[in-house]
């Protein structure tokens, strides 16, 4: 029997959810709409009938007590794997996931473990109204304690999904809205690379492009436009926010000597201009031109009727790429 | 001055008032100020159980708790410690309480349990780390069942929650885990001010949709640092119990066999399944909210007399006494015990070391973080730089 299935992204998170509630008693799933309903993306459809009332536990419309009392059951030896129902939502548990939940391990000396997941809906691109479409990674990216992942395909989001539940630490997913109807591969038996490094997806000899999430599909799909033109680019899928895996960032851009960064938040004071300088520090001798960012502007998630000038896409990178070309290194 | 800007809020342009007239609620009271033991049909009871050894055990707490804070502040005032929450005035709310639960009883405190603390064995050194800023905390929550202390007001509410919807859980498995009991509960502490924050709203609908074992003790101090309960609340606290459907009781504060009595008879209904409690214990914040607040600035010299008078140890001592369970020289053996702790505790407080910077960086996560381990490898390197910069200045001289 082949452990290979071809499966939607958002039934290989209820696969994963699967195989964790029943592998470990401790893991518990809580959030609004998730039983009967099986969540707004269906994704925990078919669990609580499964597991029961008691493991996939509908929550009161609260996420600060979501995420608060998840922290508690955490201490207590309980694996909760939590469902904020959209990125826009997640800010009333700001407080609970930054002040309580990263903190706990570091200010208890180490003692108390909080191994909470939570899976956050985000991204834009499914025409939605306000706080529906928003990418707050880089907010919680830059709270320590954190673990941030960010699975692009099928394969990745099951397996990463999984990692996300029996690490110790606590883990924000980020889950790609408009990537949850993608289908793929998922090698149900044999592991994807670890969790919480980076992945080329592509390789190329001209650029890269590192992306993550949502755009890394339109970064293969940029790839392959580009080839068109002779330019041969190599993707990089980002994968883990945090830990960010900077080498193997730093390694391609090193090789191909020319970098972009897409990412559907706000370029300013995101994760691209991270990247930007830390590859600037590993390798700034060996770029012929800036890393260069493709993302979001500075301004509140936009009406989605406009959201199509907002969001990257194949040729904002390619735009980027041409660029990234166009600096004459002086002598 | 408060009050009146809040009421002016309330009545709105109109200048009238539609609002509905609070309903006052009197605390549960045993002991009189006088220091008199009152007939109670309901409470009594729990009291006339008590040994004359327990009675006693609830004066040395008490008294602990009082002559902890002295020293504290006075540390404090010397430079010794960062800053420092007095307790003084609330030790028989919290020592009441504590001593009605068992010790497998979770408790969530906010930062103002000393007396709570020291009851579960935290000892005054281990309570001082915090506020001499050598490390975040001094205890290992799983050897006390006593949390550290949250300073972000009411997060531990719903941590509380979580815990007790864990102890359901158990229950619901079958798997009691062997240190705890089926009949385990939770305590979440808070202040009067913390009771406007959300989370005790979100930890109250948790806890009320699913029957949590938990008790909130709300501690009524009357100031949240310089405004007072009746800018968070037009009514008692206790009040709010009813919206979530569930019972609260209005204690005196200030009266440990009230309180003890209160949390007893509260806890064995929680332990026999039904559902959440609160209590809200009237005290009175004698101190300053912190060794950086000045009280005179906002509450008269009047009201802090008037509960003076009201000293929750003096009024207990002379029960005692008076009952005959305790004699003059079981007091002058306390106090020169405590004239001891304060000793040791000066000399402990002075002594202690820093949490090494590197502990720090490990602790961030339990797993390893490339970010983490590579700024940990970068300061080392960077620290070991000075270090052979002064060898080679030793070495040319």
């Amino acid at each position: 029997m082949s452990a290979i299935k071809e499966m939607v992204m958002a039934k290989a998170i209820t696969a994963a959810l699967r195989d964790e509630l029943a592998a470990d008693q401790k893991t518990l799933l809580i959030g609004e709409d998730i039983g009967a309903l099986g969540g707004v993306f269906r994704v925990t459809e078919g669990l609580q009938a499964e597991f029961g009332t008691h493991r996939v536990i509908d929550s009161p419309l609260a996420e600060s007590g979501i995420v608060g009392t998840c922290i508690g059951m955490a201490m207590r030896g309980y694996r909760p794997v939590a469902e904020i129902q959209f990125d826009g939502f997640v800010f009333p548990a700001f407080n609970q996931i930054t002040t309580q939940l990263a903190k706990m391990h570091n200010r208890t000396d180490g003692n108390i473990k909080v191994p909470v997941t939570i899976r956050l809906p985000y991204g834009g691109h499914i025409g939605s109204i306000e706080h529906h479409s928003e990418s707050p990674e880089a907010l919680f990216a830059h709270t320590a304690g954190l673990r941030i992942l960010a699975p692009s395909n099928p394969q990745d989001a099951y397996w990463m999904t999984r990692q996300a539940i029996v690490s110790d630490d606590p883990v924000i997913i980020l889950e790609p809205k408009r990537r949850y109807w993608l289908k793929g591969k998922v090698d149900l038996e044999n592991p994807a690379p670890d969790a919480f490094r980076a992945q080329v997806l592509r390789a190329g000899t001209d650029a890269t492009i590192a992306t993550y999430g949502p755009l890394v599909p339109v970064a293969l799909a940029a790839a392959e436009a580009a080839r068109a033109e002779n330019r041969s680019i190599e993707v990089v899928d980002i994968r883990s926010i945090s830990p960010l895996d900077d080498e193997t960032i730093a390694r391609s851009a090193a090789k191909t000597q020319r970098l972009i960064v897409a990412h559907e938040a706000p370029t300013f004071g995101g994760i691209g201009g991270e990247i930007a300088a830390r590859v600037a520090e590993r390798a700034h001798h060996r770029l012929l031109s800036p890393v260069l960012r493709v993302g979001g502007f500075h301004m509140p998630y936009p009406p989605s009727a406009q959201e199509h000038r907002y969001l990257p896409d194949i040729d904002r990178m390619l735009e980027a790429v041409d660029r990234s070309f166009s600096y004459q290194r002086s002598a | 001055m408060a009050v009146l800007t809040c009421r002016a809020a309330i009545s709105g342009a109109t200048g009238e008032d539609h609002t509905v007239q609070p309903q006052e609620v009197q605390p549960v009271q045993l002991l009189t100020p006088d220091g008199k033991l009152a007939e109670n049909e309901v409470y009594g009871p729990f009291i006339a159980e008590l040994s004359a050894e327990k009675l006693r055990e609830l004066y040395r707490y008490m008294a602990m708790e009082r002559r902890l804070d002295a020293e504290a502040t006075s540390l404090q005032r010397q430079g010794q410690l960062a800053l420092w929450a007095p307790a003084l005035g609330q030790e028989a709310a919290q020592v009441g309480t504590i001593a009605a639960i068992k010790s497998s009883d979770m408790v969530f405190p906010t930062y103002r349990e000393h007396a709570m603390a020291l009851y579960r064995g935290i000892s005054p050194e281990e309570l001082l780390t915090m506020f001499r800023a050598t490390r975040h905390t001094g205890w290992d929550p799983r050897d006390h069942n006593f949390h550290v202390y949250t300073l972000v007001l009411a997060a531990q509410t719903l941590h509380a929650a979580g815990w007790a919807m864990g102890i359901n859980q158990d229950l619901r498995m079958g798997s009691v885990p062997r240190d705890r009991a089926e009949d385990e509960i939770v305590v979440a502490c808070i202040g009067d001010g913390a009771t406007s924050q959300g989370d005790v709203h979100e930890s109250m609908v948790f806890a009320s949709s699913y029957e949590l074992p938990l008790l909130y003790f709300i501690q009524n101090n009357h100031w949240a640092i310089s405004v007072p309960t009746r800018t968070q609340s037009r009514g008692p606290l206790v009040n709010r119990a009813q919206g979530y459907g569930f019972e609260g009781v209005r204690v005196d504060g200030n009266d440990v066999l009230a309180s003890y009595a209160v949390a007893t008879k509260l806890s064995d209904e929680i332990r026999a399944g039904k559902g959440p409690k609160l209590i809200e214990s009237v005290t009175y914040r004698m101190g300053a909210h912190t060794t950086a607040d000045d009280p005179t600035k906002y509450r008269s010299s009047e009201e802090v007399e008037l509960w003076e008078g009201r000293d929750p140890i003096r009024r207990y001592r002379s029960w005692l006494s008076s009952a005959d369970h305790a004699d003059e020289s079981f007091f002058a053996e306390v106090d020169a015990e405590y004239k001891d702790l304060a000793a040791d505790m000066r000399r402990s407080v002075l002594a202690m070391e820093p949490i090494d910077l590197e502990r720090v960086f490990d602790t961030v996560y339990s797993e390893p973080h490339r970010q983490v381990e590579t700024e940990k490898a970068w300061l080392k390197d960077y620290e070991a730089g000075f270090a052979e910069d002064q060898t080679e200045a030793g070495t040319a001289r």
